[in-house]
């Protein structure tokens, strides 16, 4: 026989072994989510008073720095985390999907907010009801606007939720683009979430 | 001219004014909460503007605000208001111009007048379809261009607009950010492509084109 040994069989237990977390992969993933979560740069995308909380919060009293975020980055293309702190009208939509779709893998987001999140009190023709109907997000920040101690509860969730990363699962850094009906979620979907809740049951005026 | 007392009085001798020189043109008149209103006649109005603006006793050289009004009770006609501010009198003046909300809205515009008028003019059009006559660019300023479902502040609109949100993510989704320059910067931008035929053909003709 030659030297060249032929790979095992793609489903095959031999296979299964070779691909699943083992001692290197998972002592490589921890070093890689450390590295990555402790270097997190934000890309804020402030449209609104949330805004204002995220400046106090990367100010010296509350200071972002000290979770590795020393570095705003206001180029998408140095970033590694999206920041939505506040309302995003449709006529924003396209420029936080452009945004979002500039900033390289590895990549997250957090929805800042009670309007990021769901619209909040923006039941409107002109609102978007949840960033999450247009990009994929990690963690969503409640509160309105959240205090700056909320924003940072809300990123040390995301530096879990990074830890928790494996290299061998390849669900993780697939891009999630708009789909050829210009759509980022199926359209029921987005209904679903977009219905009113609260007290915005009652905003039924029409004529 | 002699020295006014005060601006609400400044108001009524333009009143007087104005009625002395325009006579039934010149519709109601009212004092309200510090602020001399008056109603105009369609027709006329943007005579009368000019007149304000260019009358050595009047002298409004300060066009404040344009916007309209649309009242929940159907009887009352849609009013585009126009708030005036004379700098050199300290004097302000409202003046309302009614309108069918049924019929066809359209008033002569104002930006022969005050230059400033422009963008004021073009958010009364996006969000109550008001068309101002010889508007040199009368487009879409609040929300973007190729935006389908009407003018959101008018009383028929619906608070979350006509169509499903997902459809409205779609057509969000789907407009180009750049579309809303103005059509000097669309000229060397990429979403010159994107715009409707019409503005291109008058891009095209470097001209800002005819009024709808």
């Amino acid at each position: 026989m030659g030297l060249i040994v032929p790979p095992p069989a793609p489903d095959s237990e031999e296979m299964l072994e070779l691909t699943s977390p083992n001692w290197v992969t998972t002592r490589l993933d921890f070093l890689a989510n450390w590295a990555r979560s402790n270097s997190l740069w934000p890309m804020p995308f402030g449209t609104a008073c949330c805004a204002i909380e995220y400046m106090a919060t990367a100010a010296s009293r509350f200071d972002l720095a000290r979770f590795g975020m020393e570095r705003q980055s206001f180029s998408p293309r140095q970033a590694d985390v999206l920041i939505c702190a506040g309302r995003l009208p449709f006529k924003l939509a396209p420029v936080i999907r452009r945004i979002w779709d500039q900033m390289p893998q590895p990549k997250w987001a957090i929805s800042m907010g009670a309007c990021a999140s769901t619209g909040g009190i923006f039941d409107t023709y002109a609102m978007v009801q949840g960033i999450d109907t247009i990009i994929p997000v990690d963690v969503y920040v409640p509160g309105c606007p959240p205090r700056p101690e909320g924003l940072l509860y809300g990123i040390l969730m995301l530096q879990k939720k990074i830890m928790a990363e494996s290299m061998t699962d390849p669900s993780l850094r697939v891009e999630h683009l708009v789909q050829a009906d210009g759509l980022f979620r199926r359209p029921e979907q987005i209904d679903e979430v977009s219905e009113p809740f609260g007290n915005s049951v009652h905003q039924m005026r029409t004529g | 001219m002699t020295a006014v007392a005060t601006p609400l009085e400044g108001a009524a001798a333009t009143v007087d004014a104005m009625r002395a020189a325009f006579g039934d043109s010149i519709g109601r008149t009212s004092q309200f909460a510090g602020q001399q209103v008056v109603s105009l006649a369609a027709e006329r109005a943007h005579e009368i503007l000019a007149w304000l603006q260019s009358d050595p006793e009047q002298r409004f050289d300060y066009l404040t605000d344009i916007t309209a009004v649309e009242y929940r009770d159907a009887e009352r006609p849609l009013e585009v208001v126009y708030q005036l501010r004379s700098l050199a009198r300290r004097v302000d003046l409202r003046l309302k111009i009614a309108l069918d909300p049924d019929g066809p809205l359209a008033v002569a515009t104002v930006t022969d007048i005050w230059k400033g008028a422009e963008w004021l003019e073009r958010e009364v059009w996006d969000m109550f379809g008001v068309t101002f006559r010889g508007h040199g660019d009368l487009r879409r300023i609040l929300m973007w261009e190729g935006y389908s479902e009407g003018h959101p502040l008018r009383k028929s609109f619906p608070l979350r607009g006509h169509r499903s949100r997902a459809e409205q993510t779609r057509q969000a989704l789907a407009a180009n950010p750049e579309a809303h320059y103005s059509l000097e910067e669309l000229s060397i931008a990429d979403a010159y492509q994107e715009l409707p035929a019409d503005m291109r053909a008058r891009l095209a003709a470097r001209e800002r084109g005819e009024t709808p």
